[in-house]
């Protein structure tokens, strides 16, 4: 099967100069990100902050061009077409942003933002787009009398359904969804997820769902990709990842995060050491390993590949099995 | 134990140019000495309204108490005056904040704005003031508490920032320490690091404390009690063992479905999330009974016309409820 999108050694590394105007490091935002989605696919990008899954769901709809690597939509570099083939691919991938608040033109009416994309791509009749903004306000859960309000009329979670109507407007094959439930309510952020599970079930498209929050990348993704100072570390089915997490820091993540039950309270947890080091200086070998319980000489020195673990995954460490 | 505050029947009514309604309407909680109180709920729930009424700070002239009583050492501060809150904030009362970003000084050194506290309220001197607080920022977890006291915040990571702000609620030894929403800035690796600090602080000092968050999940690992809030009222309030084995509440219940976790995931995912539907009422738009009937799936017409107040259900264990949900056997 040939995939949708390839993601082939992205890195993006961004010059930090003074106020002089002299350079004072590099920041390694993204280092030689691989992966690959399959059309219906869900792909979880999950890591703290700073670890370069933003950096990287801009890459792929080429809102920031990647200092080396290739992003290969349905068999094409995006990196190297034309001007005008770019817009026609910018139809098969769209993006919806994390706060509701702030990707919507708040002096626009609904309709208007959802009819956007269909008039920037060439569809002039007003009544058609019209039509099309019913049927996809409809479609994600919203009263097309609605229609002529402004975001301020909306709730958060009915913000986030305008985002993803206008995403879906150009029937894209891929929706890259940065923190996409991160700024809504629990019982909101429930009715967004299963909207998006719903759409892609009904349309088939795929998903690059970039998050914070375990519970919710589990809940969603067929496969995982977590992420730590600007690498992936681990890699895999989201049943192998979650069952068997290979990588230290995939199982850092996993413990340090709070679960519903309060007799864990009282028990003893592992508590995870030290903090995430400055993208602008990362630490040498493999960059987890200051704070890595299992770090020897070799991670000092050496940069791990990654390579297939006894869980299924694929993770870059030197120990685990 | 003894309680160290006391909310009676507090209702806060916020009067702006086009309307006036209730922000919150008869809460009524204690806090015992060595007790986590924790207040969750979803945003206008309340959480954040409660504890501005308890330190005093809500916005004068649009908000203001109603009726009710807030008791702390004999004092009602719901009609304090703002020269006793002053000895109060920060002294007997602490407060820990959100965003450690924004609510520290960006161009002073931390140390001194932890001693700024300790000037103010204790009259120490700035060189008596300097060793007290190398003690708190040992108290508190930050490693090497001599340099770290010269810091500027951009210096810090949220993490450390974040124990700057602990020890700044700490730093006058409280009766009562209030905490909103104090790890939802930060990472998930640095929220367990902090979560971990105030539970040990919490088995050395044995605070009064609130703890006012949106997260179950902390809220589980954290609490020894918790009052959910909706729409301005409590509608549970129990043990947080209680509470997550036997929630009553139709919205509780909703809460605690609505989060994706390990137990109830299929593996591939793909499964659904059970969700509240519709959202939260506006305030001045209540319905006439219950706030939670329109989004609720137990909801009869009783529900609708007369709304339930919080009542015992067992010893222990309070809900606004009707029709609660049957404890499972």
């Amino acid at each position: 099967m040939s995939a949708l999108l390839e993601v082939e050694g992205l890195t993006r590394h961004f010059a930090v100069t003074n106020s002089a105007g002299n350079s004072i490091g590099t920041v390694h935002a993204v280092t030689d990100v691989s992966f690959k989605i399959g059309a219906g696919e869900t792909l979880g990008l999950i890591g703290e902050s700073g670890c370069g899954k933003s950096t990287v769901s801009k890459m792929v709809v080429r809102l920031v061009e990647p200092t080396r690597g290739a992003v290969v939509l349905e068999g094409e570099d995006i990196n190297k077409v034309s001007f005008s083939r770019m817009k026609m691919l910018r139809k098969r991938v769209q993006m919806v942003f994390q706060d509701p608040f702030g990707s919507l033109d708040p002096r626009q009416a609904a309709e208007d933002i959802i009819a956007e994309p269909l008039l920037v791509h060439g569809m002039r009749s007003k009544s058609e787009r019209r039509a099309r903004v019913v049927e996809l306000m409809e479609r994600v859960g919203l009263r097309a009398d609605q229609m002529r309000n402004t975001p301020a009329a909306f709730s958060g979670g009915q913000r986030q359904r305008i985002a993803i109507a206008r995403a879906l407007a150009l029937n894209p094959a891929l929706i890259v969804a940065d923190e996409p439930v991160s700024a809504l309510d629990v019982s909101i952020q429930a009715q967004v997820v299963n909207l998006m599970v719903d759409i892609q079930k009904e349309l088939g498209l795929s998903y690059l769902f970039v998050s914070h929050d375990l519970g919710v990348i589990r809940h969603i993704s067929d496969r995982v990709a977590v992420m730590y100072l600007g690498r992936i570390v681990e890699i895999g089915r989201t049943s192998d990842l979650f069952a068997n997490p290979g990588h230290p820091y995939t199982r850092t993540l996993m413990d340090a995060l709070p679960k519903p039950n309060p007799a864990r309270r009282l028990s003893k947890k592992r508590v995870p050491r030290g903090e995430i080091p400055s993208p602008l200086n990362p630490p040498t070998g493999c960059a987890f390993h200051p704070r890595c319980p299992l770090a020897t000489d070799v991670c000092r020195q050496q940069l791990p590949a990654l390579r297939p673990l006894a869980g299924g995954t694929q993770g870059a460490c030197h120990h685990a099995a | 134990m003894s309680n160290v505050l006391a909310v009676e029947g507090l209702t806060v009514n916020l009067t702006t140019q086009d309307r006036s309604f209730d922000v919150l309407s008869d809460i009524s909680l204690t806090v015992a000495q060595g007790e986590i109180l924790a207040l969750v709920g979803e945003s206008g729930s309340g959480k954040s309204m409660t504890a501005l009424s308890i330190m005093g700070l809500l916005p004068d002239p649009v908000a203001a108490v109603t009726s009710g009583a807030i008791y702390f050492d004999g004092i009602d501060l719901a009609r304090a005056d703002e020269t006793t809150m002053r000895k109060l904030r920060g002294n007997r009362i602490g407060l820990i904040f959100q965003e450690p970003m924004t609510s520290l000084n960006p161009t002073m050194r931390v140390g001194p704005q932890v001693a700024e506290v300790l000037e103010l309220h204790k009259g120490l001197k700035a060189h008596e003031a300097r060793a007290r607080v190398e003690g708190i920022f040992a108290l508190v977890r930050i490693p090497d508490p001599k340099s770290r006291y010269d810091n500027y915040p951009h210096q810090m990571s949220g993490g450390m920032r974040q124990r700057v702000m602990i020890a700044i609620a700490l730093a006058c030894d409280p009766d009562l320490l209030i905490a909103d929403e104090p790890t939802t800035a930060l990472d998930v690796t640095t929220q367990s690091q902090i979560l971990d600090t105030l539970r040990d602080l919490q088995a050395e000092l044995g605070k009064a404390t609130i703890l006012i968050t949106h997260d179950l999940a902390v809220v589980a690992e954290t609490a020894n009690r918790v009052a959910v809030m909706y729409a301005g009222r409590i509608v549970e309030q129990t043990s947080t063992e209680q509470l997550f084995a036997t929630p009553r509440h139709p919205y509780t219940v909703g809460l605690l479905h609505a989060i994706p976790r390990d137990e109830a995931m299929p593996g591939e995912g793909r499964g659904r999330l059970v969700e509240i539907p519709g959202s939260v009422p506006a305030l001045w738009n209540l319905p006439k009974g219950c706030a939670f009937a329109p989004r609720c799936s137990r909801a009869t017409q009783q529900c609708q016309d007369s709304r339930p107040s919080l009542v015992d259900i067992q010893p222990g264990h309070q809900v606004a409820c009707w029709h609660p949900v049957e404890a499972e056997i």
